[in-house]
């Protein structure tokens, strides 16, 4: 059975995520052969709807309205749900974003549909499509099946592959015009804390430090690696309780869930909560002067050092490479 | 000020994850509330004490669940309410778990509903944002600031790392996230008084619910455990020799670069 299937693409920085083109993909497996449509919410957003097609989308319908600048749930419900109402679709795919955790269960509450959050892979069996999901911060995975109405779902960045683009793909754009009222929350203002370039979820390579960076300037070396390898920087809660870095670069239980294709934990001792947000990472590199560090435990590759060391020397190596590519 | 907390029982933080039968193992196991539900309480205790009013943390569980609202009475909530679902559902969703809520919350008009920004076992991070929208308030989640000045709300919140400057108004469900505050540590004297402070022990019949009304609309049918990780390998050598190695080790047999 084919279904259709829409797929709210995200904006930020006036360019799709990442993860918009990863939750295309999801799409496509639920689709079982039907059509996959896009939704682009935003100020400005119909120059944006190609991508979504060379990525797979088989048409894309744009919301546009001043109102959009800024996310707000009860905005994009009102202009989500006009698109549902109107394509009636069989299942909708969001990223699991900090913009998709918040409006995916407000449209499931609107439906009264099941949603499975924070997917990690699809199994399709024919018809039945089975979402694995990590629980108990990734100690453990289960398989979860829609029982019953509409499949919503919300897939983690960096987990499941997205096709490969083609800029041939052609689909029509079609644009729908929302009346946008009664926004009870208002966004008055963005602070922006994250650290410029590379998002820390979508992030391919991620450096990380704990306690053993000692202070704020001994993350430099550890940025100095990021950035030759593309990557981002991140941070153990005991880093940030220290004060070395602010909380937005925290992954743990509490802070950011990554999974990376690389992660380098540097003097990091791998507290259970720090492994509760990276351990799902494919490769795992730990470098700590303390032999007996957890970390070592989930690491694929260890050096026992001090990372004011080994750091600039991994530097220096990663630099000889000509072509870096993740 | 009438402020509502949602609270969820958790596995500890430090439990491993043991399957028996393809379920997880529950004996044995410590058990806490969900740290981020702390959160919700402590920033509602504060609340309280500055503007007055009543702190009700309510649960929807299972009967040991009353370990866990005791710890928030003992932390000062002023009253609690347990609403116990092991004998008519089996296996609930979120879902079900955002209907119940909301069925006991209806009419009760509370200013403010506190909440976890998401439970460390699901994960999901959903029954807030489904309550509220059944209860028809606007919420905003991951929040890590908050101030009310009368009917007037202004939030931070965390998105990804930057700060969102928000403003609502009363009634509102916020959801907590790390940052927000400090929670304390229930003191002696208080986890003597939460002894007696009132707490009610509802099921479905006293909603008016039936089973059929909530019945889940996705079903788990496998739990499994992650791969066992096989031993890393610890380099060995003069340092510098070590860094060539884990390059060359990541190129050729890790293949990611």
């Amino acid at each position: 059975m084919a279904r259709k299937v829409i797929v709210l693409g995200e904006i930020r920085d006036k360019a799709l995520r990442n993860v918009s083109f990863e939750a295309i993909a999801a799409a496509k497996v639920l689709a079982n052969g039907g059509e996959v449509v896009g939704i682009l919410i935003g100020e400005k957003a119909a120059n944006l709807a190609s991508d979504m097609i060379a990525y797979g989308a088989d048409r894309v319908v744009v919301a546009e309205n001043e109102k959009f600048k800024h996310y707000t749930p009860d905005g994009y419900a009102q202009a989500l749900m006009a698109v549902i109402e109107e394509e009636k679709p069989e299942g909708i795919v969001f990223g699991h974003t900090s913009l998709g955790k918040d409006l995916s269960p407000k449209i499931a509450a609107k439906l009264n549909a099941g949603l499975v959050s924070d997917v990690t892979a699809i199994e399709a069996d024919g018809d039945n499509i089975t979402f694995i999901r990590p629980i108990y911060s990734g100690k453990a995975f289960e398989k979860r099946v829609v029982t019953e109405g509409i499949m919503l779902v919300t897939v983690r960045p960096n987990n499941i592959a997205p096709l490969e683009k083609n800029e041939e793909r052609t689909g029509k754009v079609a644009s729908i015009s929302v009346e946008i009222k009664d926004l009870r929350t208002i966004v008055k203002d963005v602070v922006r804390k994250a650290s410029e370039g590379v998002d820390l979820s979508e992030a391919k390579v991620i450096i990380a430090g704990g306690r053993g960076v000692k202070s704020a300037e001994g993350f430099k070396p550890l940025q100095e690696l990021a950035e030759v390898l593309g990557g981002a920087v991140g941070a153990s809660r005991g880093a940030c309780d220290a004060g070395y870095c602010d909380y937005s670069m925290q992954i743990g239980q509490t802070g950011k869930v990554v999974t990376p294709d690389l992660y380098i934990a540097c003097g990091i001792s791998g507290a259970i909560q720090h492994l509760a947000g990276m351990s799902n990472s494919k490769v795992i590199v730990a470098i700590n002067k303390d032999p007996e560090a957890n970390i070592f435990k989930v690491a694929d590759y260890g050096i026992v050092g001090d990372l004011f060391d080994v750091v600039p020397m991994l530097t220096e190596e990663f630099k000889k490479l000509k072509v870096l590519s993740f | 000020m009438n402020i509502c907390v949602l609270i969820k029982r958790t596995f500890d933080t430090e439990e491993k994850i043991i399957l028996t039968d393809g379920i997880i193992q529950e004996e044995g196991a410590e058990f806490i509330i969900n740290p981020y539900d702390e959160y919700a309480i402590e920033e509602a205790i504060q609340i309280r004490d500055e503007q007055g009013g009543e702190v009700t943390a309510v649960m929807a569980g299972n009967e040991d669940g009353e370990k866990e609202l005791r710890t928030a009475l003992a932390m000062g909530a002023d009253k609690a309410v347990l609403i116990k679902l092991e004998e008519d559902v089996e296996d609930g969703d979120q879902w079900t778990t955002a209907k119940v809520l909301s069925t006991y919350l209806e009419g009760k008009n509370y200013d403010l509903i506190l909440a976890g920004n998401v439970a460390i076992d699901g994960g999901s991070g959903q029954v807030g944002p489904r309550v509220a929208e059944l209860l028809g308030i606007p919420y905003v989640t991951a929040i890590t600031k908050l101030e009310i000045d009368g009917r007037k709300v202004k939030i931070e919140r965390d998105v990804e790392g930057d700060v969102e400057v928000i403003e609502a108004s009363l009634p509102l469900l916020v959801t907590a996230q790390q940052g927000l505050n400090e929670p304390r540590y229930p003191s002696l004297p208080g986890i003597m008084k939460a002894k007696r402070k009132p707490l009610e022990q509802l099921e479905l019949d006293d909603l008016d619910l039936e089973e059929d009304d909530v019945e889940p609309k996705t079903k788990v049918l496998e739990i499994f455990l992650p791969p066992k990780k096989e031993a890393g390998k610890i380099l060995k050598g003069e340092l510098e020799d070590q860094a060539k190695e884990l390059v060359s080790l990541l190129r050729s047999e890790a293949n990611i670069i």
